[in-house]
């Protein structure tokens, strides 16, 4: 299992396209997918799951991947995370 | 399955609650507004009878401090200086908050000692049993243990069944299904779970994403416009977890159903069901079955043990036929 701390960066938060591009990126993976906001773990695979941390602007999320291609899942999230979710 | 940090509640959260008829605690600040920000953190009440009288042995002054009548008339009793130098004892203790009953007033020197101290002084208009009775509910349901968990919680014959399983097993389709079938959507695909009165798991959606469901294909879909509010629900009791897995040939599924298996969630053993998931396994309507064997279950009836007892009384009596018809 492993683990990395990422931040939005996309003004909008984690609004619904953002999360259904961070669900479908999460779902090409074998690994379990967990994001994480203060305490609040939620599977990463889950647009509602993902919908309701209600992650805004500039907050931290932990991105947890488990299973055989859990460093690639993790690599992958990250990108989306720095690319904005593609937008502005 | 995630576990939630503990519930934070300050006394300015507790003052806003929104708590209607008996649960309502009717309470006003009246003093130490400053102090408002303090939080409350057990779940206990305290009447500081002894400390009022100078005795501060095990004083739990983390709990919300209850002045009732005897308090009041203790301190009204209590003369000029003594009096001063306790409450200021008692004031030095960061208290999350004094509550007054019967609308009583505190003594002017305890309300000013508590402006000083920025203690929110607080007042309500019920008797001091009634109050703790609320109060203590109250705290008990906000400080619940909690867990959110994936999964999608329907009502089907009025029970509270949580469908479980592996993203894309078809848990939405399935809980879409038994909507059609007339049953009832809590929350899909997260579901908060509090444990409260004990053994009570009560399971709810988040508020932001409530009676919505996503169904691949579809997208997000509101389940209270599309089917009315007939067929939603905001909470509802868990008592019965289904386990949906693609088939597994080499693992034994339960072909009698009189083992009784169960899955622990904030320490309550839940009836738990696994279905194997096959083309042509009709998921939703095996889960009404399974709803309505549950519910039997609960009336005392078990399908798999009286059929079995059924079957052992025939046995016996055709192997005595056979010892008899042989001594013949």
């Amino acid at each position: 299992m492993t683990e990395r701390i990422v931040t939005i960066r996309n003004r909008a938060g984690m609004h619904a396209r953002p999360a259904a591009l961070l669900v479908k990126t999460a779902s090409a993976y074998a690994a379990q997918v967990y994001i994480e906001k203060d305490g609040e773990r939620v599977n990463g695979k889950s647009i509602m799951g993902v919908i309701t941390l209600g992650a805004t602007y500039n907050s931290q999320l932990k991105v947890i991947a488990d299973g055989p291609d859990e460093a690639a899942a993790l690599d992958a999230m990250e990108r989306l995370f720095e690319n904005r979710f593609e937008e502005e | 399955m995630a576990r939630g940090e503990r519930q934070r509640l300050t006394v300015l959260d507790l003052l806003q609650l929104d708590l209607k008829e008996n649960d309502a605690l009717d309470l006003r600040c009246i003093g130490g507004r400053p102090g408002l920000v303090r939080e409350i953190e057990v779940t206990e009440i305290n009447r500081p009878g002894l400390e009022l009288a100078g005795f501060y042995e095990n004083f739990a002054w983390q709990r919300i401090q209850i002045f009732g009548r005897g308090e009041s008339a203790f301190l009204a009793h209590q003369a000029g200086e003594g009096r001063r130098e306790n409450l200021e004892r008692l004031l030095t203790y960061r208290i999350p908050c004094c509550v007054f009953t019967h609308a009583l007033l505190p003594t002017d020197d305890f309300a000013a000692l508590a402006e000083k101290a920025e203690c929110p002084v607080l007042q309500t208009p019920l008797s001091s049993s009634e109050f703790t009775m609320r109060i203590l509910r109250v705290l008990s349901t906000i400080f619940a243990p909690r867990q959110s968990v994936h999964g999608t919680l329907v009502e089907v014959f009025g029970i509270g069944v949580l469908i479980q399983g592996d993203s894309g097993v078809g848990k939405s389709e399935t809980a879409l299904a038994l909507i059609e079938r007339s049953h009832r959507l809590v929350a899909d695909d997260l579901v908060e779970i509090r444990r409260v009165s004990g053994n009570i798991l009560l399971g709810a959606g988040a508020q932001v994403v409530s009676h919505h469901m996503e169904i691949r294909g579809l997208g997000i879909i509101n389940i209270s416009h599309l089917y009315g509010v007939g067929a939603i629900r905001d909470r509802k009791q868990i008592q019965l977890v289904c386990q949906l897995e693609n088939w597994d040939a080499q693992k034994n599924y339960d072909r009698i159903g009189s083992e009784e298996n169960t899955i622990e969630i904030l320490g309550v053993h839940v009836p738990l069901v696994v279905i194997p998931i096959k083309p042509g396994r009709n998921i939703p309507v095996i889960i009404e079955t399974a709803a309505r064997n549950e519910r039997l279950k609960k009336m005392g009836y078990h399908s798999a043990k009286e059929f079995n007892r059924n079957v052992q009384t025939w046995l016996e009596t055709e192997s005595t036929r056979a010892i008899f018809g042989s001594e013949k």
